[in-house]
């Protein structure tokens, strides 16, 4: 019983934030299936799971990057990058598509971990330049075009199809977040990766490896920003070197939605998904609004109410944790 | 974002050569790499010199430049302003609006140019003031404090523009773009005027080097009596009202203001900028000149590799790399 409910109990303004998030998505679900129709519809849910997918990976690596206490800025160009060469690799068989977009994810993701954890630069200065970097490379091999992928291996099943019932690239979503949870929360690595986000000099006084947690956790971020290349490239049957502009800020507002603090040293994988979800559910909740015909609102609005979201959470954050420190 | 400096060890004795040449790198790296690069054209680049060449980079440069002057700024106080890009769309969004007679009906041209040079700037500096009142009355860190407007900010020119493509020709209010104030085009004039100004402020004024303390140590500073709350809101809206006057420039050069575009990824372009011209992003420094260097150099990389026939994916490729140098050499100097 203890255990169970221990996602429950409150003892940071961190498990506030983050059952806040979880209410205010419950919320947002209540309140569309009671205002519109089709809301619950299986339609609508699997598409948006479909469509969302890749946002939700990117967060996840986002996340325990953000746990660390760093920042990576090159996720956007990187799934940029990932659906290029999975585009191109796709003739070939759909896991040469997989593979490789996930192994042009793991380069950058290595990059950044060598300029990070070797060169000791900045994370935010060493993945804006990586970002720019993959940019560049995606732009290269595509020839500054969209590249279409292969129709004939079997790739488009990645993005497209569904398997029992249940859009694939929402497995892929489910999966990566088990494993995520996994590794926070029941494994070694996940403390380490707490502790080193909690200070970096006492983590490695305290003899964690600390170069080599760091790097794994932005190879994770990269692989998985890769993955959601390959799902982009899948879903829309191209690869795309001038998409991805803008997600990894998305991500970070994802994260921090989700109650992870960037100041690293705590966080949750499942309230991240939760932040996830919320931010894409007002896009999903504003085209049904504008469906039922009292207001019409341009999608131009739905970045004004996300960023409307991000501004009460974090000045309801900040709150909390002054309240906490004064008290 | 918290980043622990671990200090290397110090070898006891004198700078050993490898050190000094770090040191040297970093003072002067960026101006050695703007002349070597200026030297490489001459050699290379088929009409590097002449006027077009100049013109070409300088106006392509100079919004950059004028961005990345606020956040040099605001940097120096440890903080970031990712909004710029968004500002950027909302003040040339604004400007045609102005003058096009959207709000009210236009009487007097040369009054209604005047408040679109305002308004518009005023109006960026307020969503400053704004970002600035989040890092201080919430203790929100910059970088998301300043994402809301980011997010935000380019939906709110959406909105107001509802997407729409503003076309226009108005040589008044181009003037900032197009005219030329004894022969030199009038933006440059700004760039140079507001780098000027920028660094005179840091060097000779007491809010000058309040901004350098509180980057420096900002509970020290606040011991010693600074203003800190007040630098801080005064640094981003300076960085908010520069890049509203960037705005500006980039819908007159256009003749036409698009808020899906203007502005789009300029913040990384100037932290781009600041981080190439030795300005470390923790704080407690503030290089304007090396900025307006560092962008030289971003621009004349790309330029470079542009005119000899380098495709521009590959001269982001390059860009990258020259960041991570740059970066790499200072922090090397400033160890030792």
């Amino acid at each position: 019983m203890q255990t169970l409910l221990r996602p429950f109990a409150i003892k940071s303004p961190g498990d506030l934030a983050r059952i806040g998030v979880i209410l205010a998505l419950a919320g947002l679900i209540l309140f569309g299936a009671l205002r519109y129709d089709n809301f619950l519809s299986p339609f609508n849910i699997l598409s948006f799971l479909r469509y969302n997918s890749m946002f939700a990976l990117i967060a996840l690596g986002m996340a325990f990057v953000i746990i660390t206490g760093g920042i990576d800025l090159s996720v956007g160009g990187t799934a940029a990058m990932a659906s290029v060469v999975a585009a191109l690799l796709s003739p070939y068989h759909w896991a040469a598509g997989l593979l490789g977009g996930m192994a042009a994810g793991l380069a950058v993701g290595a990059l950044n971990g060598f300029i990070i954890t070797k060169m000791r630069i900045q994370p935010f200065i060493a993945t804006l330049a990586t970002m720019l970097a993959a940019y560049g490379t995606g732009l290269l091999l595509a020839n500054n075009q969209s590249v279409s992928v292969s129709y004939d291996t079997g790739f488009t099943v990645i993005g497209q199809d569904d398997f029992l019932g249940f859009p694939i690239p929402a497995w892929i979503g489910l999966v990566a977040y088990l494993l995520g949870w996994l590794v926070l929360e029941k494994l070694p690595v996940g403390r380490h990766i707490l502790a080193i986000g909690d200070g970096e000099a006492t983590a490695g006084l305290m003899g964690l490896k600390v170069e080599r947690t760091l790097a794994a956790v932005y190879l994770a971020s990269g692989t998985l920003a890769g993955l959601a290349g390959v799902i982009l490239a899948s879903q829309f049957g191209a690869g795309q070197p001038t998409e991805g502009v803008g997600w990894e800020l998305f991500a970070i507002a994802s994260v921090v939605v989700g109650g992870t603090l960037l100041t690293g040293g705590s966080g949750s994988v499942g309230a991240t998904l939760a932040g996830a979800l919320l931010l894409a559910m007002v896009f999903n909740i504003l085209n049904f609004e504008n469906g039922l015909g009292w207001i019409s609102l341009s999608a131009y609005w739905q970045s004004v109410i996300r960023g409307a979201f991000l501004l009460v959470v974090v000045v309801l954050q900040a709150k909390l944790m002054t309240r906490q420190r004064s008290g | 974002m918290t980043t622990i400096e671990t200090p290397a060890p110090q070898p006891s004795g004198t700078l050993s050569s490898g050190s000094r040449l770090f040191s040297l790198a970093s003072r002067y790296g960026t101006f050695v790499a703007f002349l070597v690069l200026i030297a490489v054209n001459i050699a290379v680049t088929p009409n590097f010199l002449s006027w077009q060449t100049l013109n070409v980079n300088l106006t392509q440069v100079a919004t950059i430049v004028i961005v990345a002057t606020g956040m040099t700024l605001v940097i120096a106080t440890g903080g970031i302003d990712l909004s710029v890009g968004s500002l950027m769309a909302i003040s040339g969004a604004l400007a045609p609006m102005i003058f096009m007679g959207q709000f009210w009906q236009v009487e007097n041209m040369a009054f209604a140019v005047a408040l679109a040079f305002l308004i518009p700037v005023a109006v960026a500096s307020l969503f400053g003031l704004f970002n600035g009142l989040l890092v201080t009355r919430f203790s929100i860190q910059p970088i998301i404090a300043t994402l809301v407007l980011f997010i935000a900010g380019r939906g709110i020119a959406q909105v107001m523009t509802n997407g729409n493509l503003q076309v226009f020709k108005n040589e008044g209010f181009q003037f900032i773009a197009m005219g030329r104030i004894a022969g030199i085009p009038a933006q440059v004039v700004l760039m140079v005027v507001i780098v000027i100004l920028a660094s005179a402020m840091i060097r000779y004024t007491v809010i000058g080097r309040q901004i350098i303390a509180v980057g420096g140590n900002e509970k020290a500073a606040r011991l010693t009596g600074i203003p800190v709350k007040r630098v801080k809101l005064l640094v981003y809206m300076i960085s908010g009202a520069l890049a509203g006057l960037a705005g500006l420039v980039v819908v007159a050069r256009n003749s036409a203001s698009d808020a899906n575009l203007v502005g789009l990824g300029m913040e990384l372009d100037a932290i781009a900028a600041v981080a190439v011209g030795g300005t470390l992003l923790t704080g407690g420094r503030a290089n304007i000149v090396g900025t307006l260097l560092g962008a030289f150099v971003i621009q004349l990389v790309r330029y470079t590799l542009l005119a000899n026939g380098v495709p521009d994916a590959a001269a982001l490729i390059v860009k990258a790399g020259l960041i991570v140098l740059a970066v790499f050499i200072q922090q090397r100097a400033d160890r030792h």
